[in-house]
């Protein structure tokens, strides 16, 4: 990493800092002089080229790839075709999954859709919560992505790039705006898993600072246990005692910056405090009992449980604290087999939740200035899939739907559309680049001004080919 | 010999008038088009005005000089003439270059550089890493790092610091040579040494230490992307660890680095190719694979033909190859054909596209090979007697198919209301049909499986033959079962057609077919008069002519030993990297490590014996806002040990280290569910017990996409992609592993034990036994007058609440010395604690 920018340093803990870079001397005067609140919460991106319209990211990343069949995009053709052959017209020559070579059969949407809000917006019907915020929502049923393999295709909606060693949009996000929490990291992971199935694997790499330095990876908070990796004092350890011990620590690290003048004993020592914060800040974060019942009762949540419910709220107050960057994971969809019995559990672990977690933001006042996504990463076949237990679809990239709500974003509003039968975007199609030229957009930053020099080039989150904010879908 | 350069590079070596390296922008100085003017145009112009046809505007490029004067871009010598002046300088949005939209707009001082430039004559050079290097003339007698170095402090301005006293540099040699850290009794012996060549006798007894080779491996590990799972997808584990204990075994017997090359790439290929060899080519095996249902072969084929091609171009190239997955280089001449070519070098090595790994070469010591010998006589031994008996067992059989053809009982599995197991059943199907056939009718498999079958479920002759059999059978398959294996290279006669991959799409097959080539623009080796292998990339690699590799290879183990490389970016020295200062240093280095026989020990020796490295690290505020990252080395640099190293360096002043060199990773303790979002299947973690839970850090389990939590808070790369140069993050997550995970609270419970029973029984002693131990000092007054307070303060805790005490020193498997108080010894586990967390001891001064 070689890039001069990285002199913007900020006393912020978990904004670390390598020990590479001309920033050495500039930090230790920042960390010395007076003025290092007012420039704690500065990225690279200063000042920021465009309006900020939200300053916050909540990312709903549905894994294994929802099927936009059963989700948002209503197909009464593809219901009477049910059982036909797929029209060769769509199909050939185009590289599928598993379906590859094999006989392709239309497969019916399998659950009736209904309408909801003041435009009758059609969804499936088993998402009745969700229909009710659907006034608030900005939905878009024209999104493609480049890759059909789980792994690889999560890399490309995390980070624009299908291989791994590139950052995270968390980690880009913070990178470029800074963190404004102070007593937690600026991106925030959160897997859960409902009772099921045997879900696709989620991959560390999947919230990596890639070339960005580490300080700017996602840190996974865990649902059950301790919330950090290590945050717990050992057994036998009182917090006095905690305290106490890291007090010699500063002290004795003060004692040898002393004699060494070495910049990196500062950081080290706001570390140990940041630490020490950490063990208070992030069980007081994550613990629910607190909250009004009648707020429980919203998400569906019971404290402690680890599920998707207790996971929006605490990304609500995770958002509240100023956290940038936001990330829930929730398994599972990869629905190959059994889509008819396995949609409506995912909806279920799902559908409240996500409107409550927009119901909530909004009553409070955050709903303006933070973006709340919901996508998986990729789409799903109309065409049956049926190697094993009941039918399902295949993996597919040629079509999704996706959701988002939020700061600066068109409020019940539909964008794009697939073809008759669900096959392939035709109308306003959107790139995951598309995507992210566009929160970036919203959250005040030019992405094709917002680079990296890694190996030899310009690196951009939003890539080389040329991506497009989707002005259309913002208010 | 490229003489021109040599003597002018000699020149500003020994001639005062040239003495003073040329200071960029000065006014007057002449331009170097290298120095100053290729940083400008790569960055800035080549993205359209490049390498890369495809993507270049108005057919002008400007990497080129012949092109650019044939467009008509400048005119040599005439500023006031040149379009390239006249675009730059323009204040017409529609005019200047470069376009307002691309966001790279020339500074002033950039523009006048290209001014100066053009009135000079509008000179190129090749980029500097494309040539030769040539080894600089070192005055006798004199030091050719401090020479260099020295050379250029004196002509920028700085002093060199003092030599580090003795207990920094003992503590620093064992930092980067072995990477533990020295007993009192080590320091005390040098510090006292005063006989000539003391440093050097230290530096010669550290190089034949066993664990100068897993220093080493840290590094290298990193750059081939070692790890114990596959990365993809489930991750799911295979079998390489015997090539880690190759590169650190590599390293301790000081393999040539040219031969170390030889072996990863081609090992199997080799004239005397051998079972060393043979792991060593494992390397071409440590790329991400994936074992996931319904992926795509040709998707991973080719992602793992790219991953090759990176990997060759960040270990041993210093290019960065990844853009050319997709279209011509931007900015260097690597093409997407020198990419494809270059990977087509792996089509013969054989593997799975998708899918489970296949176990591997067995990799066997002596005892095992004993063992697996006499196994196997037993399997032979058994065979032999149930052949004695064959004759009678056919008989036997021939009676059994008669009986049954005349209607005999159905086979015991098809019985109504049989239990078999489904493949028991479906093979009893396959018999119960062979029995119809005529027996001139069966296929040989036929008739093994009716013999089998009769043998193993019906025939009751014999019986103790057939048992002794299985049973010797069963006892060789058990103990292969444990036997170390290693994924090796194997070469295919039926290689992979690799073709050019249009913008690095596998699902376009429209690409030329391409043959294993050497990157176009780069030396070539004479022709074989057939086509080339991986062998003779090997050879090429290591080749004198190749400018790439030594400069690569140094350049990579002075960030090692200095703390950050002379070519900042490690991976790559195209044109997108930095021209290092040192340049002529960088040479120097790799013509000696060329010229000495690729002697890495040899190298290491010449690192740490310079007067440059053995310079104190302190640095006053005027010398770090001078230099704040120590690129002129007027100084040391102080950096924090690797992950690994923090491990080691707690489990050995704990006294806990097992100091066992290689074997199989280990797991030390972990998070609970740490491991729960990895599937097919889940996995549960146990970590190891007894010494295996005591390993160095780089025997660490490694699991790609979930890679120890506290290996990962230190910077250690998940190894998913190669990786040159580990960044070294400050992070608050770094202090709650080193205050909270179990495996750092036992070590300091461990290093309380020995403070107590070898520290002497006072509380000062001890604190000093502690210190030197730990820090390789003694205790500050302030230092003492801090932790007395606190230990009393623990210990009044612990003796009113002799349950935390007991809780305390419960953390981790390690044995406790039972005389002890335990409110003694948690009221130290925290003083040691202390100590284990600072910042001095998890530091390389």
């Amino acid at each position: 990493m070689n890039s001069p920018s990285f002199s913007a340093q900020t006393r912020r803990a978990f904004l670390g800092r390598t020990t590479q870079g001309v920033g050495a001397v500039a930090l230790a005067a920042l960390l010395r002089g007076p003025a290092l609140r007012a420039d704690a919460a500065r990225g690279v991106v200063h000042p920021l080229p465009l309006p900020q319209k939200v300053k916050r990211v909540i990312w709903l990343t549905m894994a294994g790839g929802p099927s936009q069949l059963e989700t948002f995009d209503p197909k009464p053709k593809l219901a009477l075709m049910h059982g036909q052959a797929m029209p060769e017209s769509f199909t050939q020559g185009q590289q599928l999954a598993q379906l590859q070579g094999q006989k392709l059969l239309c497969h019916a949407p399998q659950f009736p859709f209904a309408k909801f809000g003041r435009n009758q917006t059609e969804i499936c019907a088993l998402f009745p919560h969700l229909g009710s915020v659907m006034d608030d929502i900005c939905l878009i049923r024209s999104m493609t992505t480049d890759a059909i393999n789980h792994d690889p295709a999560h890399m490309f909606m995390n980070t624009g790039a299908q291989i791994a060693g590139r950052p995270s949009m968390g980690a880009w996000v913070n990178y470029g705006l800074g963190s404004e929490a102070e007593n937690l990291p600026g991106f925030v992971v959160m897997i859960s898993t409902g009772p099921g199935r045997s879900p696709q694997p989620v991959a560390a790499r999947q919230w990596s600072s890639g070339f960005l330095p580490g300080r700017f990876q996602g840190v996974q908070f865990q649902g059950r246990g301790d919330a950090v990796h290590y945050l717990g004092n050992p057994a036998g350890v009182s917090p006095a005692q905690q305290e106490a011990d890291i007090r010699a620590i500063i002290a004795l690290n003060r004692g040898h910056d002393a004699l060494a003048h070495d910049p990196e004993i500062a950081t080290r020592i706001a570390q140990y405090e940041m630490a020490f914060r950490l063990q208070t800040s992030v069980p007081e974060l994550t613990d629910l009992r607190r909250e009004d019942p009648r707020t429980l009762a919203m998400y569906g949540c019971t404290p402690g449980d680890g599920s998707f419910a207790s996971n929006c709220l605490v990304a609500r107050r995770l958002a509240e604290r100023g956290v940038r960057f936001i990330q829930l994971y929730h398994r599972d969809w990869d629905h190959h087999s059994q889509l008819r019995e396995e949609m409506p559990l995912k909806a279920k672990e799902t559908d409240q939740a996500s409107a409550a977690l927009i119901k909530d933001l909004k009553q409070r006042g955050l709903l303006d200035d933070t973006l709340v996504v919901w996508t998986g990463e990729f789409g799903r076949t109309p065409m049956a899939q049926a190697t094993k237990g009941t039918t399902g679809r295949d993996h597919h990239n040629k079509a999704m739907s996706m959701w988002l709500a939020g700061g600066g974003v068109r409020r019940g509003h539909v964008y794009g559309a697939t073809d008759e039968l669900g096959y392939a975007a035709v109308e306003n199609i959107c790139t995951v680049h598309d995507l992210h030229a566009t929160m970036l957009h919203q959250l005040g930053i030019r992405h094709d001004a917002f680079s990296v020099k890694f190996q030899g080039l310009d690196a951009k989150l939003t890539g080389v080919e040329g991506a497009k904010v989707l002005t259309d879908i913002l208010s | 010999m490229n003489i021109p350069r040599f003597l002018l590079l000699v020149g500003w070596l020994a001639t005062p008038v040239f003495g003073a390296p040329p200071v960029p922008g000065q006014a007057g100085a002449s331009v170097e088009f290298n120095r100053d003017v290729r940083p400008i145009l790569a960055d800035k112009c080549f993205h359209c005005h490049g390498p890369d046809a495809s993507h270049r505007k108005g057919k002008l490029r400007l990497d080129d000089r012949d092109a650019a004067l044939a467009r008509e871009a400048f005119v040599p010598g005439r500023v006031d003439q040149s379009e390239l002046v006249q675009r730059i300088r323009s204040r017409d949005p529609e005019e200047v270059m470069p376009p307002p939209d691309e966001h790279k707009a020339l500074t002033e001082s950039e523009k006048v550089m290209l001014e100066r430039w053009l009135e000079q004559g509008a000179t190129y050079q090749r980029h500097w890493a494309y040539e030769p290097p040539v080894r600089p003339a070192i005055p006798a007698g004199v030091d050719g790092i401090d020479f260099l170095v020295g050379q250029r402090l004196a002509a920028i301005g700085l002093q060199p610091a003092r030599e580090a006293d003795r207990r920094t540099l003992i503590r620093r040699l064992h930092a980067d040579l072995v990477g533990l850290p020295p007993t009192p009794a080590e320091v005390d012996a040098f510090a006292f040494d005063t006989a000539p060549g003391a440093y050097e006798r230290l530096v010669d007894r550290l190089l034949a230490n066993p664990h100068y080779g897993e220093r080493m491996a840290v590094g290298w590990l990193d750059v081939v992307r070692y790890a114990d799972t596959i990365g993809y997808h489930s991750d799911n584990p295979r079998n390489v660890w015997p090539y880690r204990d190759w590169v650190i075994r590599s390293f301790n017997e000081n393999k040539r680095f040219d031969r170390f090359t030889l072996e990863q790439i081609a090992g199997d290929l080799l004239p005397d190719a051998n079972r060393e060899s043979r792991i060593g080519s494992a390397f071409n095996r440590l790329l991400l694979s994936t074992e996931e249902g319904g992926a795509q072969a040709k998707d991973y084929e080719a992602r793992m033909l790219t991953d090759r091609v990176r990997a060759l171009g960040t270990a041993w190239l210093g290019q960065t190859t990844g853009c050319a997955q997709c279209h011509d280089h931007k900015f260097d001449p690597f093409s997407a054909r020198d990419f494809y070519a270059l990977g087509a070098f792996f089509a013969d090595v054989k593997e799975l596209s998708v899918g489970r790994r296949e176990d591997g070469m067995l990799v066997l010591d002596q005892a095992q090979e004993a063992k697996l010998s006499e196994l196997n006589a037993a399997v032979a031994r058994a065979k032999q007697a149930l052949v004695a008996v064959a004759p009678a067992l056919a008989v036997a059989q021939a009676a059994w198919e008669t009986a049954f053809a005349a209607g005999g009982a159905p086979l015991a599995e098809l019985r109504p209301g049989a239990k078999a197991p489904v493949a028991d059943v479906r093979v009893a199907r396959q018999v119960a049909a062979t029995l119809q056939k005529a027996p001139a009718a069966r296929t040989g498999k036929e008739v093994q499986m009716l013999r089998d079958y009769y043998q193993a479920k019906v025939g009751t002759l014999h019986g103790a033959e057939r048992d002794a059999l299985a049973t010797a059978e069963r006892a060789r398959k058990a103990y292969l079962e444990d036997l170390p294996k290693c994924l090796v290279t194997e070469s295919a006669k039926d290689r992979r057609v690799v073709r050019l991959l249009p913008r690095g799409n596998w699902m376009d097959e429209s690409g030329d077919v391409l043959r294993p080539a050497l990157p176009h623009y780069l030396p070539q080796p004479p022709s074989a008069g057939r086509g080339l292998n991986r062998l003779d990339l090997a050879r090429w690699l290591v080749s004198r002519e190749n400018p790439l590799t030594a400069r690569t290879v140094v350049n990579r183990w002075w960030g090692h030993f200095f703390g950050t490389p002379l070519s900042r970016n490690p991976a790559d020295l195209g044109t997108q990297g930095e021209m290092p200062r040192h340049l002529a240093l960088l040479d120097w280095l790799a013509c000696a490590f060329m010229d000495s026989g690729w002697d890495v020990k040899q190298l290491v020796r010449t690192f740490v014996t310079s007067a440059t490295y053995r310079q104190s690290s302190d640095a006053t505020p005027a010398q770090l806002a001078a230099d704040p990252d120590n690129r002129e080395h007027a100084r040391q640099s102080r950096f924090r040990v690797e992950a690994e190293l923090v491990r080691d360096q707690a489990l050995a002043v704990a006294g806990l280290l097992s100091p066992r060199v290689g074997g199989p990773s280990v797991k030390p303790y972990q998070p609970d569910r740490y491991w729960e979002n990895l599937n097919f299947p889940p996995r549960d973690y146990a970590a190891d017990r007894g010494e295996e839970q005591y390993r160095r850090g780089l025997y660490v389990w490694w699991q790609r996409t979930f890679l120890h939590p506290s290996l990962l808070a230190f910077d250690a790369p998940s190894r998913e992609e190669c990786v040159a140069d580990r960044g070294r993050s400050n992070l608050p997550q770094q202090a709650l592993v080193l205050l909270n995970d179990p495996t750092y609270v036992e070590a300091a419970r461990s290093f309380a034990a020995r403070i107590l029973t070898e520290g002497g029984s006072a509380v000062e002693p001890r604190l000093r036994w502690a210190w030197a131990r730990a820090l390789q000092r003694l205790p500050r007054a302030d230092e003492t007058a801090l932790i007395q307070p606190l230990l009393e303060a623990h210990l009044a805790a612990y003796r009113a609440d002799p349950a935390a005490a007991a809780a305390l020193v419960a953390t981790g498997e390690a044995a406790r010395p039972e005389k002890i108080d335990p409110a003694e010894l948690a009221a130290w586990t925290h003083v040691a604690r202390v100590l284990l967390n600072l910042h001095e001891f998890i530091t390389r001064s």
